[in-house]
């Protein structure tokens, strides 16, 4: 099963490569890993999401847990939570195509960043699933380029990560 | 007073009371070296290799409760130390390793003998540093000791650039530390110790199963009074040996892939197990599968919480320190007024005793004519009234002493479990005998593993460390042939060495005593001589049986009750 695994560690070098040495070292996956600095410079906030069954995904947060980097884990999957991600992505948009990607981009509440007479970017953020079903609306045959950053995950109301 | 980084460094150990420093040094720790010939507090052993450094560093932390120090240069210095590192970790073995590292203005130029100390360690340390500033050098050695020591026990490697440990800076040592992202563990759970009580009371085939973390976390008195209020049969693991007396009759001797048939049996079948600071592991319980076949309760007290649920599921985990786990189980224990069932003990020693014979307990053939290895551990354990320290190598000859040497004492049984590391036995053996000066070390090896660190033999003769090495040698890697004998066809590919060296000469070479014995009837004088050379290091070269294998045997994916037992006994 999918899980969203929240973290906060010491923003220090090399923890990041603790966490991710972690993940290879001892086989669970990760589709995808994110990591920034919080309002605390001390500190930074990673969100992974990884997939594996229960037995692998406790021993992933006791794991974690044991870094000595690692101040403080949450397996947001655990609760009600919200989770965002952004996607840029650049696409053909010649002809009538570009009326029809407009369009398309508003349904989705995406925001065109960058025009020219050939090409759209556009800015869009959701869940994975949302960001998925806007390429499958668009077709691959009109995508020059995606990027994405991961999920960032938050928990819902008094659900909070903190020191 | 300002003090360059490399004395500070020194002063730390001096304020950690560190007795010895095992090292070997070079052009990145020519400063801190500089600073250790100005003081004479900590004495500095200088090894041949630094693998040997690291290893000495174990030996001398496992055979005492403190932590070891090691310390060597950069770039070939650290990875020859990364062997000695990953089996200290492998064992959860408290040490703090110094590296020396490139100046910091020369980090990721691939500057001379530069590597990623840091990156190269990582999957093998509880933690590691990189020091960056002078200031910071003595807050982190301050952390370094108190990670190794404290929680699960591992090894912890502060690497120290050259240009910082010349830089000055005022010292200051400081008295606590306190890392927000760290809490070891203490109590365990006063609820779930309860319920642990209610399950170990109401069993009627309770089996405690005890492993290397009774020993790391000085809990042996706990055990052994558990086992005795509860009248259960105990076992230890290979890390565990000597956490239980071997000489009580509630001990049902090591479990595991080589453990005698009672206690693989005991464990397969028993209604409530109990594991304490044991985790499970391969070489221990075979086939997860296989073993989970079987209902049972499972306590599992340990103070890593992800050793816990681990490789099989447990009812009740219970995370804390072994001590003051066993402490309080005892105290709820002693005041409750239910006690064991009484007949279900009886009907499942019983069994345990059937289980006895039908395994025929540990046993071999032996020979008047060929020295059976099994005879050398059962004259040295008999010689040395089962007092000695034993350090060992890693194959057969480990297991035979594992299995022959009765040990009654935490702290005396020195072995690469985890790892196991080949080249680990002379080294470890340099840091007991310096821990215990007048002690009976024994280095239990073959003749494939001395020659990974007999280098050593020269150290010993440096610092008169009257080690007494006893090479069971069979002119084979043994416990490669036995596999290849089992599993591979006889096909005995690359087991065997051609051109050993005459070990008597070597151990003259380097100023020792080399006994060569051939004759089971030379077997206990040679070690009666060797033992009276109360100053001298002895390397006794016993030629043994090259076909004897270590029974019992559960095959490798196997379960614990598909022991094999001697084939011709």
């Amino acid at each position: 099963m999918r899980h969203i695994i929240s973290l906060l560690m010491e923003n220090e070098a090399g923890a990041l490569s603790r966490v991710a040495g972690l993940f290879s070292a001892r086989g669970y996956n990760i589709e995808s890993l994110t990591v920034a600095p919080t309002e605390d410079a001390t500190l930074s906030r990673m969100t992974i999401v990884t997939s594996g069954s229960d037995a692998v995904i406790e021993q992933i947060n006791k794991q974690l847990n044991k870094l000595i980097d690692v101040v403080s884990v949450m397996d947001l999957s655990e609760g009600e939570h919200i989770e965002r991600e952004l996607m840029l992505v650049k696409l053909r948009a010649e002809g009538d195509a570009r009326e029809e990607l407009k369009r398309l981009t508003d349904i989705f509440r995406g925001r065109i960043l960058d025009v020219t007479d050939h090409t759209y970017t556009i800015e869009l953020t959701g869940s994975r699933v949302k960001l998925d079903s806007f390429i499958d609306a668009i077709g691959r045959e009109l995508i020059l380029e995606t990027v994405r950053t991961g999920a960032s995950g938050i928990g819902r109301g008094n659900r909070i990560l903190k020191l | 007073m300002e003090m360059t980084g490399a004395e500070i460094t020194i002063r730390c150990l001096h304020e950690e009371g560190v007795e010895y420093i095992f090292g070997y040094p070079g052009g990145a720790v020519l400063h801190i070296y500089d600073a250790l010939f100005q003081q004479d507090k900590v004495k500095h052993i200088l090894v041949r290799h630094e693998q040997a450094a690291v290893h000495a560093a174990d030996g001398y932390a496992r055979s005492s409760d403190k932590v070891g120090v090691a310390l060597v240069t950069s770039g070939p210095g650290l990875t020859n130390a990364v062997t000695g590192i990953a089996t200290a970790y492998l064992d959860s073995i408290p040490m703090v390793v110094i590296s020396g590292q490139v100046p910091t203005f020369a980090i990721g130029e691939d500057a001379f003998q530069e590597v990623d100390a840091v990156g190269i360690t990582r999957p093998c340390v509880k933690h590691n540093f990189l020091v960056k500033d002078v200031k910071d050098i003595a807050a982190t050695i301050k952390k370094a000791f108190y990670l190794a020591n404290s929680g699960r026990p591992g090894p912890v490697l502060v690497d120290i650039p050259k240009d910082i440990s010349a830089q000055k800076t005022t010292f200051s040592y400081p008295a606590t530390i306190n890392i927000r992202s760290y809490q070891p563990p203490g109590r365990g759970d006063s609820q779930q110790i309860m319920q642990a009580v209610q399950l170990l009371l109401t069993a009627k085939r309770p089996m405690i199963y005890a492993g290397g973390g009774v020993v790391l976390s000085g809990a042996s008195a706990q055990l052994t009074e558990l086992v005795r209020l509860l009248g259960a049969p105990c076992t230890n693991t290979l890390m565990g040996l000597g956490g239980f007396p071997a000489n009580d009759t509630k001990f049902v001797g090591m479990l595991g892939m080589h453990g005698t048939y009672e206690a693989n049996m005991a464990m397969q079948h028993c209604d409530v197990l109990v594991a304490i600071g044991a985790r499970f592991d391969d070489r221990v319980i075979g086939n997860v599968e296989h073993f989970a076949q079987v209902p049972r309760k499972i306590i599992h007290i340990d103070i890593d919480p992800s050793s816990i649920a681990k490789r099989v599921k447990v009812d009740v985990p219970i995370v804390g320190d072994l001590k003051l786990v066993l402490d309080e189980l005892l105290s709820v224990l002693r005041a409750g007024t239910q006690k064991p069932d009484v007949a279900g003990l009886a009907d499942w020693w019983r069994q345990i005793e059937e289980w006895r014979v039908t395994g025929g307990g540990l046993r071999y053939k032996n020979s008047s004519e060929i020295i059976k290895p099994q005879f050398v551990i059962e004259t040295l354990h008999r010689l040395t009234g089962g007092d000695a320290f034993v350090t060992s190598d890693v194959g057969q000859h480990q297991m035979w002493a594992a299995q022959y040497y009765k040990f009654n004492h935490p702290r005396r049984w020195i072995n690469s479990g985890g790892l196991g590391t080949m080249g680990f036995g002379l080294p470890a053996a340099m840091g007991v005998q310096l821990k215990h000066p007048g002690a009976t070390v024994a280095c239990v090896t073959g003749e494939g593993s001395i020659q990974m660190n007999i280098q050593e033999l020269s150290t010993c003769k440096q610092y008169h460390l009257p080690i007494k090495v006893l090479s069971l040698n069979n002119g084979y890697l043994g416990m490669v042939r036995q596999w290849q004998e089992f599993f591979h066809g006889n096909r005995f590919s690359e087991s065997y060495m051609d051109a050993l060296p005459d070990f008597v000469k070597v151990a003259e070479a380097y100023g020792h005593v080399g006994i060569r014995i051939d004759n089971p009837a030379d077997v206990e004088p040679a070690m009666k001589e060797a033992f009276a050379r109360k100053n001298d290091l002895v390397f006794m070269d016993f030629r043994t049986d090259p076909t004897e294998n270590v029974f019992p045997m559960v095959p490798g994916g196997k379960g614990l009750s598909e022991v094999v037992l001697s084939e011709d006994l």
